[in-house]
């Protein structure tokens, strides 16, 4: 790569320094639980962050990605019990409950980009008001209470999360996937170089003949089933879901976009440094439980002075740029 | 007489590289002082130096006589120096009224609402615009919006007033209301500073002429000393005699036919033929819907009526069906239409074309060597390959666009405002270009307000007016006077060899 500058590897260096902190205030950091336990935290988040990476890119936003975790889990859960009877504790049975779970995402992200592209409504306001749709509605359904997985069903399922090939966790492993294939995509395919001329500029890759709302409904769809994806992993973690399943992931999930380098307003994109913002924040929530050093009570604060510190960084690179 | 702002030997380096080499350029009050060069000859930053947006390397700027004391641009207009911008400084979301006290408002701990409109509309009607004090800048067209800019400009009682191509983007009528402006603040003992690529303006306007070439002042003339061709000469450093290319003569059968196209609710009733190696001009007033038209053929606008492609009918409802017929449009609006100002010039260039270098993955390889056989055939000077388009001069962004739309290799190209705000050299290199087209057998369309231009390149001229169609001109009808009489609509010719 060219053009390295501090600000593209600010992020990296403070992924790094994070880490020797991390093994410097506690000996249990390097240990494979822990390490594995902050990746697999990390990866619903990532999932969705790389998802967010492509919706920002364009020049969008989607503030529902939480409640839509939370009422796609809903909805799987209901769905698995529903089909327990019929189809019996077994392969077959999660994977209908997987099914739903992409359907459910993908509906509702094409709900939202319907909205955004065809009705013409701001991305904030479309999804600000299905951020309201989604988690009433699990908390409707499951009158105020919990959503809960059949025993036997959870049982069987478990190894989704906790299960894993070569000794590393499932979610790791769908998430390193996701992160190499957002990357592929941003990078080096028509789609990632759409999303960037988008959201630099509708009008003028609408003169050059993209399909700007094609593109824009798409990253949608793709956002919607990464969060279908995230979900089908973590149900297995708990096995229910409520009506404060997934809350405030969207605002982490923003947040490490932001970290990463993309541009809140658009058109530069960066999925690698999305992955290392997801990690960022998860790895500053790990070393507060491990040392006692700051009570973890102030994780959000520091999480937000890293989120204003990387903009700023961000505002030094492209003032740079314009000169 | 004694110059209220000059600059001695100035000289301004970026980097390594020395852009002024050792300017002397005065103005006088009561004066018009006329800057002109090419593109990139220097005007800009000196205008930037004057206006005390940009400090010298070396020299020095002398205010009344004395070192100038200015540091911003606010300190400088606060001592009388204003400067109207090429780029509108204005806030698109904010009223003309409140753009013109943008930072002056009248009143005290609460705004003078009434006081500023009244202002707003005396100014305004100075300038003979009739534009409403409330109106947003985001819904007025952009000659509009220039003269919101004079007006913000006339109400800071300037001493000196610098001007960067203010005539660029205004109609006939606007103009000559510019110009009495101009006379009035001259006559008022104002010193100005004026700058255009239309040099019958300079000739008509300036008292004084300084011609720039290369970052060094390569002539000086006071008014009558200096013919129009004398200035561009002096400009390029070489004769223009043949600016435009030589007429094209034989051409192939009808590719493109249009009847009873109509854009509502702008445009309506238009039908013409194109011939296979034919330019056709379309010449006509800014908001006579010669832009609305070409939107309307390549699928931007909703239409009405008959396309026939080389003799079949075809609809086109969006820019990747027009590219799919062969049709390609330029825009005129090169910095919010057509480029991606902050990308590179490979990123631009692929944009429209992007399914061309490979799937899924795209050849970066693929791309850097379109990018190569494009700088070469459309000569981008570009210090950088990588570079944001953004920071190449106005006549390079446009040989980036026509590189991207040619990379689609359209059979019928639109081009809308070909050589708006470029210098003469690079404009003539662009009229080869379009020239070339033609003789490879494609066919142009050129929509353009630069007179001599529509004179020069089209074999035949359809003239719009209030979105209708006054005429079309062919061959030896195409004169200067029988345009402008269509355009204006002194007399009607009929609608023939449409």
């Amino acid at each position: 790569m060219r053009n390295l500058s501090l600000s593209t590897l600010g992020p990296l260096a403070a992924l790094i320094l994070l880490v020797i902190l991390g093994a410097w205030l506690n000996e249990n950091f390097y240990s494979a639980g822990n390490i594995t336990n902050v990746l697999a935290r990390s990866a619903f988040i990532g999932m969705i962050a790389v998802g967010m990476t492509f919706v920002i890119t364009s020049g969008g936003l989607d503030l529902s990605v939480g409640s839509m975790a939370a009422f796609i889990a809903g909805m799987m859960i209901l769905a698995m019990n529903a089909m327990l009877p019929r189809l019996g504790v077994g392969i077959p049975l999660v994977l209908a409950g997987m099914g739903v779970a992409l359907g459910v995402g993908l509906l509702a992200g094409l709900g939202n980009g319907l909205l955004i592209t065809r009705a013409r409504i701001e991305p904030f306001i479309v999804t600000l008001g299905t951020m309201g749709i989604f988690r009433s509605l699990v908390t409707w359904i499951a009158d105020g209470g919990t959503l809960s997985l059949d025993f036997g069903t959870r049982e069987f399922y478990r190894p989704v999360y906790y299960g894993g090939l070569f000794g590393i966790a499932w979610p790791i492993i769908v998430f390193a996937i996701i992160a190499v294939l957002g990357e592929v995509a941003m990078r080096h395919t028509r789609f990632g170089r759409y999303c960037e001329a988008i959201g630099s500029n509708d009008k003028v890759a609408r003169y050059s003949a993209v399909k700007v709302e094609r593109v824009q409904l798409w990253t949608y769809v793709i956002l919607g089933l990464l969060v279908g994806l995230a979900t089908i992993l973590y149900v297995p973690r708990l096995g229910s879901a409520s009506g404060s399943t997934g809350l405030l992931w969207e605002l982490e999930a923003i947040a490490a976009v932001i970290i990463g380098g993309t541009a809140l307003k658009g058109g530069y994109g960066r999925v690698w440094g999305t992955v290392v913002g997801v990690l960022i924040l998860s790895l500053i929530d790990n070393i507060l439980n491990l040392a006692d050093l700051v009570s973890p009570y102030l994780n959000g604060a520091i999480q937000g002075v890293i989120i204003v510190l990387a903009v700023v960084l961000q505002r030094g690179k492209s003032s740079a740029e314009g000169r | 007489m004694t110059a209220i702002l000059a600059l001695h030997d100035i000289r301004k380096s970026f980097g390594p590289i020395e852009i002024l080499h050792g300017i002397d350029f005065a103005l006088h009050p009561g004066e018009v002082h006329a800057l002109i060069g090419e593109n990139g000859a220097g005007k800009s930053t000196i205008m930037k130096i004057l206006g005390g947006f940009l400090a010298a390397s070396s020299g020095q700027v002398l205010f009344e006589g004395k070192p100038a004391t200015y540091r911003s641009g606010a300190e400088a207009e606060a001592q009388g120096i204003v400067v109207i911008h090429q780029e509108f400084n204005l806030a698109a979301d904010l009223t003309v009224s409140q753009n013109i006290w943008l930072g002056r408002e009248m009143g005290g701990w609460l705004l003078d609402h009434k006081a500023m409109r009244v202002a707003t509309q005396a100014l305004l009607d100075q300038l003979e615009c009739r534009v409403s004090p409330d109106a947003r800048i985001r819904d007025l067209p952009v000659s509009d919006r220039q003269m919101v800019e004079i007006a913000k400009a006339l109400s800071r009682n300037a001493r000196v007033l610098i001007m960067d191509e203010p005539s660029a983007v205004l109609t006939g009528h606007e103009v000559e209301v510019l110009f009495r402006q101009i006379d009035r603040l001259r006559a008022q003992g104002v010193a100005l500073l004026y700058t255009s690529h239309r040099l019958d303006e300079v000739a008509h306007l300036a008292d004084r002429v300084t011609v720039l070439r290369d970052g060094a002042v390569v002539r000086q003339a006071m008014r009558g000393e200096m013919t129009e061709d004398g200035m561009a000469t002096a400009m390029v450093g070489r004769d223009l005699k043949d600016i435009f290319p030589p007429r094209r003569s034989d051409f192939g059968p009808v590719v493109l036919e249009v009847r009873d196209f109509a854009v509502p609710p702008l445009v309506s009733g238009i039908g013409f033929a194109l011939r296979k190696g034919e330019v056709l001009g379309i010449s006509g007033l800014v908001g006579s819907g010669r832009t609305e038209l070409a939107e309307g053929l390549v699928g931007l606008r909703r239409h009405s009526g008959t396309v026939l492609r080389n003799g079949a009918e075809t609809t086109i409802r969006s820019v990747a069906g027009a590219a799919e017929q062969g049709l390609a449009y330029l825009t005129e609006d090169r910095k919010e239409r057509g480029l991606l100002l902050a990308k590179t010039l490979r990123e631009n260039l692929t944009l429209s074309t992007l399914d061309r270098f490979g799937s899924p993955l795209v050849s970066r390889e693929a791309e850097e060597k379109a990018l190569t056989q494009a700088i070469s055939d459309f000569d981008i000077r570009a210090p950088k390959r990588d570079m944001a388009v953004g920071n190449l001069s106005g006549g390079n962004q446009q040989k980036v666009l026509l590189a991207k739309t040619m990379l689609a290799q359209p059979e019928v190209i639109i081009i809308d405002e070909p050589t708006r705000g470029i210098d003469i050299g690079t404009k003539s290199q662009i009229y080869h270009f379009i020239d070339r087209l033609a003789r490879e057998g494609r066919s142009v369309i050129v929509i353009s307000s630069d007179m001599p231009e529509i004179l020069g390149l089209s074999d035949r001229v359809l003239v719009m007016r209030q979105g209708r169609m006054a005429g079309v001109l062919d061959g030896a009808e195409i004169t200067e006077t029988a345009v402008v009489r269509l355009v204006m609509g002194t007399t009607e010719k009929a609608i023939e060899n449409a």
